[in-house]
């Protein structure tokens, strides 16, 4: 268990590392970022710029500086706003993750009982309406889904507002749309988990003892198809993320994934860097946290 | 208890050069949802093609007088604009079908860059072990530490937004699949009785790796290949949509539905046709390619 903690431990930094490394190269590959901040500056205070901000040092030094004061939460000044970039994104994280957390909850709430249903009565309707809505589901671009809902609740029926974050019917179509591009990933992953459990002898003999069905699928095959729900979903942190910036864009709510597509608009590298690489930490963090728990969860693991 | 492990194991100890062609195209063909999708896909890779020649009007060409005309149905629709035309009087049709050139050929040629990437990185991998395994394998869990989305985004628009970098960006953000699929395939096959045979008559490393191990794993790649084309496509789209797409001298299905989103009080055609587009042919996609990975299943037969 330590021989494990220790190994996973030392992936989760060289990880670190490679996110520091890729996050720098984003500013580097832009060529020169001087003439982006003032593009109409003559080449002197450019050459004075370029040497405040330490653009002139070789690129192994830039980079151990990047990631010491990455470590720091420093990754400079936002070329636009005038302050701190990692203030700015770190005051838009709670959006982002309440947006997030939410859209999970919605998925799960649908997603579990359809899973478990659609496993349990294989073939049925239900079965197959499940995996038509899950086809559908993963062929439509988040942005639109997010659209359509926008037509329908807020343009057609006006029961929404069409955009915003600054009160609870706000809140609503974001969550669902979001939601509603993480249920089908969701309800395919639980019908496959409790498939490959539910024909397993453990559970037939807790039906040969003689317990109400509802309770074998519940108690014994959920728990252990569980595990892998739980792996994957963590897994699917990212795209998940990746999925709430799309959100955000269309309902102009103000988390960081808007915060960052505009800073892209404007080339503000400082507040792409200190978003991306964010980011990035907490999928890694929630990426170390699932498998610890993983192997604390599993015996046939954990006691070996 | 461990629910995963049995079936992994399983899956490669089955006898793995595929179901014979044809009853593998047999087993496709006769399956209703994948002769759907292959339609619809053979009509958008049809329009992609013959775009300048079947496309009633210049996707370009402005018609300021008929902005907003409503799809023909519509009361004040124009049967000359069949889907519409946007706020500055484009024919929407033209502009879907024009469309479908560069979510396809996005789609296609990111892909083909994550599978040169991916393919020899997972080769490499699981052929050799050791450290470069290790270290593989960390650039692997690197790149899946960012949302493809967003790591596209920033360097996109860091190179200067153009359908190459778009391509080259996309592929390179999208390669670690490939990677851990061929990994395992390959880590199984090593250990087959065929490749000790091999080994043991002398033939070279490299040769074994090409001749013997690579087309073992074909049938996963070209599955795989398929379903990343799918997402390819919707990545494409997500970048058109954030702007940050192939410009805007040609119109993409992404860009459209984002012009529309500002005009979605007055015009609801302008983003739900191009994503009905989309939809239509991601779906396409991935049911051929869910198909396509049962009739090359040997497992099934």
């Amino acid at each position: 268990m330590s021989a494990f903690l220790i190994r996973r431990l030392l992936r989760f930094v060289a990880v670190c590392i490679g996110v520091s490394l890729v996050t720098f190269a984003i500013l580097h590959a832009s060529g020169d970022p001087v003439a982006l901040i003032m593009p109409e500056a003559p080449e002197a205070d450019r050459v004075m710029l370029r040497a405040a901000l330490g653009l002139e040092d070789p690129l192994p030094a830039q980079f151990v500086r990047f990631v010491t004061n990455a470590a720091r939460g420093d990754f400079g000044k936002s070329f636009f706003h005038r302050e701190p970039a990692f203030k700015l994104v770190i005051e838009r994280m709670p959006t982002t993750l309440a947006l997030t957390c939410l859209a999970i909850l919605l998925a799960i709430v649908v997603a579990l009982p359809v899973g478990i249903y659609s496993a349990v009565r294989r073939n049925t309707v239900l079965d197959h309406a499940a995996t038509v809505i899950v086809f559908l589901g993963q062929s439509m671009p988040v942005f639109w889904i997010g659209i359509m809902l926008m037509l329908l609740f807020a343009v057609q029926w006006r029961l929404l507002p069409v955009s915003g974050w600054d009160s609870w019917a706000s809140i609503v179509l974001p969550a669902v749309t979001l939601g509603a591009f993480t249920m089908p990933l969701f309800m395919r992953l639980i019908r496959s988990s409790m498939l490959e459990v539910i024909n397993l002898d453990y559970v037939r003999t807790a039906r040969a003892k003689g317990v109400s069905e509802w309770f074998v699928i519940c108690r014994h095959a959920l728990r252990n198809a569980a595990l892998p729900i739980v792996t994957v979903i963590g897994l699917q942190f990212g795209l998940l993320l990746g999925g709430a910036v799309l959100t955000e864009t269309v309902f102009a709510v103000p988390g960081v994934g808007r915060l960052i597509v505009g800073a892209i608009r404007q080339l503000d590298f400082p507040i792409v860097q200190a978003g991306v690489f964010l980011i990035a930490i907490i999928i890694v963090t929630v990426n170390l946290l699932v498998d610890v728990l993983y192997v604390y969860l599993n015996p046939t693991i954990r006691l070996r | 208890m461990a629910v995963t492990l049995p079936r992994a194991t399983l899956a490669y100890d089955a006898a793995k050069p595929a179901a014979s062609g044809s009853r593998a195209w047999r087993r496709f063909a006769l399956n209703p949802a994948a002769l759907a999708g292959t339609l619809i896909l053979l009509v958008v890779v049809g329009a992609a093609l013959a775009a300048p020649w079947i496309a009633p009007h210049d996707p370009a060409k402005q018609t300021l007088l008929r902005r907003f005309t409503p799809p023909v149905w519509q009361t004040g629709g124009n049967a000359a604009y069949p889907l519409g035309t946007d706020q500055v009087g484009r024919d929407v049709l033209s502009r879907v079908i024009h469309g479908a050139r560069i979510s396809l050929l996005v789609g296609v040629s990111a892909v083909l860059v994550s599978l040169l990437v991916g393919v020899t990185a997972g080769l490499v991998s699981g052929f050799v072990g050791g450290k470069v395994d290790t270290v593989i394998g960390t650039v692997v869990d690197v790149t899946l530490s960012f949302p493809q989305i967003l790591l596209a985004l920033a360097f996109v628009a860091a190179l200067g937004p153009s359908l190459v970098t778009i391509i080259v960006v996309l592929g390179l953000t999208g390669w670690e699949r490939y990677t851990r699929v061929v990994r395992a395939e390959v880590m199984a096959l090593r250990e087959k009785e065929f490749v000790e045979a091999a080994r043991a008559i002398g033939v070279g490393r490299l040769r074994i790796l090409f001749r013997h191990v690579l087309p073992n794993t074909v049938s996963s790649i070209v599955v795989l290949s398929t379903l990343q084309v799918a997402q390819a496509i919707l990545a494409e789209a997500a970048l058109s949509f954030l702007g940050v797409g192939s410009g805007r001298a040609y119109p993409t299905w992404g860009q459209m539905i984002s012009l529309g989103r500002d005009f979605v009080t007055v015009a609801w055609w302008l983003s739900t046709l191009p994503g009905l587009a989309i939809c239509l042919t991601v779906l396409a996609i991935n049911l051929v390619g869910d198909r396509l990975r049962d009739a090359l299943d040997p497992r099934a037969t």
